[in-house]
C-alpha cells in the first residue's frame, strides 16, 4: 500500500512538472494559434517576410549542418582513432559550444568580423561578413558545432579499430576502409548527431540575432521574426510561426526516437 | 571485395610514412576549422577585453550594472540546477521504474525543450504565465520567470545523464540491501544514490551551464530591466546594441571562464564515474 502511494507520489510529481513548465505552455500557444481556425495563422505565416525568413533559415541549415557533419566525423576519427600532440585542447574547443552561451559567440563574432576586427579589413576588399549571411552562418556552424562529434566518438570507442585492421592487412587503402568499414559502423551516430545538428540551427537565436544586424526580409531568421513579431505587438503572427517551428522540433523528436534505439545496438 | 586490392603488403616504411601524412592531414584539416570557427573569435574577444589593460576589465566587470547582472544569473542558475537535481532525478526515476500507459510519449517529450527554439520557449511560457495568462498567474517580468525560462531549457540535461545510469543498475543489488534488512530510504541512500551521484553531478553542472548562457528564453519573458531582471547574457547583448564593446566583452569573458571551468569539473566527474572501467 505505501509503495503504492510512493510510486503514484513520485509518478504525480514528475509527471506534474512536466505538465507545468512543459506541456501546458505550449498547448495553450497551440490552443491560441487556432483559435480562428486555420485562416489567421496561415495569412500571418504567408508574408513575404515571413516566408523569406524561412527560406533564409533553410539556407543557413543546409550549409552549417553538411559542413559541421564532415567536421564531425573527422574530428571524432582524429580523436578516437590519431594520436596527436593537442588532443586535450581540441577535445575542449569541441566542446566549448555546449557550455557558452550563444550571445558569447556572438559577440565573439562580432568582435572578430567587425570594422576593427583582426578580419576587418575583409570588408575594405568588398567581402560582407557582418550583418550579412557569412556572419550568420558562421554563427550557426559554431553553435551546432559538436553534435556530431559527440555522438561519433564513444561509438568509434565501442567498435574498436579490429574491422578496420583487418581491412588495411587485407589490402584495403584508407579511402576504402573508411566507406567500406568504419562509416557503414558508426552511420546511426552519425545520422542522430545530424538531427542534433539540425534541429540546434534551425533554432539558433542569441548568437545570430547579435550578428545578423536584423534587417527585415534580409538578415531575419525564423527565430528572429518571432521576436519581431512579438515586439511590433503581432502575437497572432509571432505565434503562427512559433507552432511551424514547434512541429519541426516534434518532427525531431519522432526522428529521435526512432533512431535512438538503432545507435545504441550498433 | 572485387575491387579490394588483395595483393596484401607488408607494412614497410612507405605505408608507415603514409600513415603519418595522412594523420599530419586529417589532424590539420580538424584543428584548422576548430581555430577558425570557434579559436579565432575565441581570441578576438579575449584580446578586445583586455584592451584598455586590467584596470579597464576589472572596471567593467565591477560596474554595479554588471555586478547585480552577474549575481542575479549565478543565484537563479544555482537555484536551477538544484530543482533539476531533485525534479531531473525524479523524471528518471519515474521513467525508469514506473510504468504506466504513455510512458513512451512522455520520454520522447523530454527532449523537446532541446528540438525547440528558446525563442518559442519564453513565448510560450509567457503565453501561460503572463499578463494575459487565462490562469491568473502573472510572473512576467519577475525573478521567477527567469527561474522559469532556465528550468524549462534545461530539463533534458539531469533526466538524461540518471536515466541510463538507473537503467543499467543492477536491482538485485537493492534486493540484496532489502534482504538483509535495509529501509526504503536506506537503500536509496546507500546503494542507489552512490551509483547516480556522478550523473546527477554531470547533469547538473550542464544544466548550470546552459542556464548561466542561457538568452533566447529570456528576452521576452524578464523584460530586460537592470539591476531587476536582467542576466548577465541579456546584459552583454545591451551593451552591445547601446555600443559598448568593451563592457560587453569583459563580461562575455568572466560567462567564458565560467563555460571552461564547468567543462572541465564534468571531465573530472567522467573520469571518477568510470574509474573502475579503467
Amino acid at each position: 500500500m505505501i509503495r503504492l502511494v510512493r510510486r503514484l507520489g513520485l509518478r504525480a510529481i514528475a509527471l506534474g512538472y512536466l505538465a507545468v513548465i512543459l506541456i501546458g505552455p505550449l498547448s495553450l500557444v497551440f490552443y491560441r494559434t487556432f483559435e480562428d481556425g486555420i485562416g489567421p495563422a496561415w495569412d500571418a505565416l504567408s508574408t513575404p517576410e515571413t516566408v523569406n525568413a524561412f527560406k533564409l533559415t533553410l539556407i543557413i541549415t543546409a550549409i552549417a549542418v553538411p559542413l559541421n557533419t564532415i567536421f564531425g566525423i573527422a574530428c571524432g576519427l582524429a580523436i578516437v582513432r590519431r594520436r596527436f600532440r593537442g588532443k586535450g585542447i581540441v577535445n575542449a574547443f569541441v566542446d566549448l559550444p555546449l557550455a557558452l552561451s550563444p550571445v558569447v559567440v556572438g559577440l565573439s563574432l562580432f568582435l572578430l568580423y567587425g570594422r576593427d576586427g583582426w578580419f576587418g579589413w575583409l570588408g575594405d576588399h568588398g567581402i560582407q561578413i557582418l550583418f550579412s549571411l557569412p556572419a550568420m552562418v558562421i554563427a550557426t556552424i559554431f553553435v551546432s558545432l559538436p553534435f556530431v562529434a559527440r555522438e561519433v566518438i564513444p561509438t568509434l570507442r565501442e567498435i574498436g579499430d579490429e574491422q578496420e585492421q583487418a581491412a588495411r592487412t587485407l589490402g584495403a587503402n584508407g579511402r576504402q576502409t573508411f566507406w567500406r568499414i568504419t562509416l557503414p559502423a558508426i552511420r546511426w551516430a552519425v545520422i542522430y548527431g545530424v538531427i542534433l545538428t539540425t534541429a540546434r540551427c534551425l533554432g539558433e537565436y542569441g548568437a545570430v540575432a547579435v550578428v545578423s544586424g536584423r534587417l527585415q526580409g534580409e538578415t531575419e531568421t525564423a527565430t528572429l521574426r518571432v521576436e519581431e513579431r512579438y515586439e511590433s505587438f503581432d502575437l497572432a503572427g509571432a505565434y503562427a510561426i512559433s507552432i511551424v517551428l514547434a512541429l519541426i522540433a516534434v518532427l525531431v523528436l519522432v526522428a529521435m526516437t526512432a533512431i535512438r534505439p538503432k545507435e545504441e545496438a550498433a | 571485395m572485387s575491387t579490394l586490392d588483395v595483393s596484401a603488403r607488408p607494412i614497410g616504411s612507405a605505408k608507415l610514412q603514409s600513415e603519418r601524412a595522412s594523420t599530419a592531414l586529417s589532424v590539420g584539416l580538424v584543428t584548422t576549422y576548430l581555430t577558425l570557427i570557434v579559436g579565432l573569435p575565441i581570441a578576438a574577444l579575449v584580446f578586445e577585453s583586455t584592451n584598455g589593460g586590467w584596470e579597464g576589465f576589472w572596471e567593467a566587470v565591477t560596474s554595479p550594472e554588471a555586478v547585480a547582472a552577474l549575481k542575479l544569473t549565478l543565484w537563479t542558475s544555482i537555484a536551477v540546477a538544484l530543482l533539476n537535481a531533485v525534479l531531473g532525478t525524479i523524471t528518471a526515476w519515474v521513467l525508469v521504474r514506473d510504468s504506466f500507459r504513455g510512458k513512451a510519449i512522455v520520454n520522447a517529450i523530454i527532449d523537446l525543450p532541446f528540438a525547440l527554439p528558446t525563442i518559442v520557449a519564453g513565448l510560450t511560457l509567457l503565453a501561460l504565465y503572463g499578463p494575459q495568462s487565462p490562469v491568473g498567474i502573472n510572473v512576467a517580468f519577475t525573478t521567477t520567470s527567469i527561474v522559469l525560462a532556465m528550468l524549462f531549457v534545461t530539463l533534458p540535461f539531469v533526466v538524461r545523464t540518471v536515466q541510463p545510469v538507473l537503467l543499467e543498475l543492477d536491482q538485485e543489488m537493492e534486493q540484496a540491501a532489502k534482504s538483509l534488512g535495509a529501509s526504503n530510504w536506506q537503500t536509496f541512500r546507500r546503494v542507489v544514490f552512490p551509483n547516480v551521484f556522478p550523473g546527477i553531478l554531470s547533469g547538473v553542472a550542464l544544466a548550470f551551464a546552459k542556464a548561466i548562457g542561457e538568452f533566447g528564453s529570456l528576452v521576452i519573458i524578464t523584460g530586460n530591466l537592470p539591476y531587476q531582471t536582467q542576466v548577465s547574457s541579456v546584459f552583454i547583448f545591451s551593451r552591445i546594441e547601446s555600443g559598448d564593446r568593451a563592457g560587453a566583452a569583459a563580461v562575455a569573458v568572466v560567462l567564458l571562464a565560467i563555460s571552461f571551468g564547468l567543462l572541465l569539473s564534468i571531465g573530472a566527474i567522467r573520469h571518477y564515474a568510470t574509474r573502475h572501467d579503467r
